[in-house]
């Protein structure tokens, strides 16, 4: 998603793009999540402004796509369960409040009027209208159609980067893959999760590790959850580092009728292995908050690998130690929320145009003075 | 040609010609110990026994192994069973499922 984001801004702003993937379109991360676009999970700081712009543009990319990339303003409700969370949640969505999110206060005696079919022993909640969801494969593929309308991309599926080429001076001059070599004054490492082993083909570290999650899928449903609904732990195991399996439900219906139950994190490499534990405390959590679930039937589950970066920053931008190289990459779970604000600020770079935020806390290079990940 | 080169399927799994019969949309079919509901639809030609929960179009067996999840059929009164994996028994109520075969939620 990142990629096809970036390719589809820069192609608009007049560049000639080559999208190269080693799979098809939305082979990894991308087709491996919800299609969440979300401001409530963020605390204020930098990826909040950068997810609130990208609320913003995706507003203008779905009026320009067809209906069928699901984008759908649902609006969130992060639910409390105990009088501590609750505490918790409005403090931290008065803070979002001052930096521009919109939140609404629900208390426990009106969460029926948000979510009808929720447990009745919740302590309250927040709403957030920003929230919103797409569904991200065909929001990848339709970013890149309309780049392809431009007459200025090119796109190569199947076909795996195996060098990062650079002149004797260090900058980039292209990649090579097994079909040949694509010469090119900027590289963008949009390899999501396997970011970090594309940024050492061009002689640079990016600790960016994979950082994995399930996501258990229900029978077909009539409409039994509207908005994302997550539970306040959510937002803590976000913003965890640890290693350890975490898991806080969160429950979204889809417009073709599963529904979508999220969310583990672990970092065990990239072991695609069915973790029956994980998905035992998924179902387990997303019937505390929704009863009705119990009767489901759960169909099937994936994993994938979020980019984790090790404070939480997707790295965008430049990397001054490689002349010509770029990096989009390290989003973690927000990917899909944050790719166009991404793919605006790589255009920008790209095209030396005044950038629309701060991009420095994005900055590629900053983990180099810091001793590698364990 | 070997006497293996004639087992069949039916031979594999010890099926036995004992017919039994289910009943769809209230229609006898017939059905062999150990066959699924969709084999035995099939062999009865009927091809379709859901409508999708769009525009109510007619899905039947697509892959036959469990994966496509097209095959779903309300079984006794529950829905989504996948007709191609689950084995007829005698008696069974199987009802072509229509959308995704659920009351609205209480």
């Amino acid at each position: 998603m990142i990629g096809a984001a970036c390719a589809h801004y820069a192609s608009r702003a007049g560049l000639h793009v080559t999208v190269v993937d080693r799979g098809p379109v939305a082979g990894g991360t991308t087709g491996a999540g919800e299609g969440n676009l979300l401001v409530s999970d963020k605390e204020p700081g930098p990826e909040l402004r950068l997810a609130l712009l990208s609320t913003r543009l995706w507003t203008e990319l779905a009026a320009e796509s067809p209906p069928d990339i699901e984008y759908e303003r649902k609006g969130g409700l992060v639910v409390a369960s105990t009088e501590a969370e609750l505490t918790a949640l409005r403090a931290l969505a008065a803070e979002q409040r001052r930096a521009g999110v919109t939140a609404a206060d629900v208390p426990a005696d009106r969460l029926a009027d948000h979510e009808p079919h929720l447990a009745p022993d919740l302590t309250g909640g927040c709403h957030y209208p920003q929230d919103a969801q797409v569904q991200p494969a065909l929001a990848a593929a339709h970013l890149l159609r309309a780049a392809v309308g431009t007459g200025r991309l090119s796109l190569r599926l199947g076909e795996e980067v195996t060098a990062v080429l650079t002149e004797k001076g260090g900058a980039v001059r292209g990649v090579r893959t097994a079909k040949g070599e694509i010469r090119a004054p900027h590289v963008v490492n949009a390899t999501g999760a396997w970011g970090g082993r594309l940024a050492r083909m061009a002689g640079v570290e990016l600790p960016i590790r994979p950082r994995r999650g399930f996501v258990l899928v229900t029978e077909p449903l009539p409409r039994l959850v509207r908005h994302k609904v997550y539970s306040a732990e959510y937002v803590a195991d976000v913003a965890s580092g640890s290693a350890a399996l975490q898991t806080s439900a969160v429950v979204e219906g889809t417009q073709a009728g599963p529904v979508l139950i999220g969310a583990s994190r672990e970092r065990v490499g990239f072991d695609r292995a069915l973790s029956v534990e994980a998905l035992r405390r998924l179902a387990s959590q997303a019937t505390r908050l929704f009863p009705a679930l119990a009767r489901a039937r759960a169909l099937r589950a994936y994993a994938g690998f979020r980019p984790y970066l090790p404070d939480h920053l997707p790295a965008i931008g430049p990397d001054p130690r490689v002349p010509g190289l770029l990096h989009a990459c390290g989003h973690e779970g927000a990917g899909i929320g944050l790719a166009p604000a991404t793919g605006l600020l790589i255009t920008g770079f790209l095209t030396e145009a005044e950038p629309p935020l701060d991009p420095s806390p994005f900055a590629p290079e900053r983990f180099a003075r810091e001793p590698a990940p364990p | 040609m070997g006497q293996a080169d004639r087992t069949t399927p039916a031979d594999l799994v010890g099926a036995t010609d004992a017919t039994h019969f289910f009943t769809f949309d209230g229609r006898r079919v017939a059905a062999r110990p150990g066959q699924s509901i969709a084999a035995a639809l099939w062999t009865a030609g009927i091809l379709a026994w859901r409508e999708t929960r769009g525009a109510a179009r007619p899905r039947g067996a697509f892959c036959g192994i469990g994966q496509c999840h097209d095959c779903l059929a309300t079984v006794n009164g529950r829905p989504n069973r996948r007709a191609c994996l689950v084995t007829a028994r005698p008696g069974d109520e199987v009802t072509t499922q229509k959308g995704h075969g659920h009351a609205e939620p209480r």
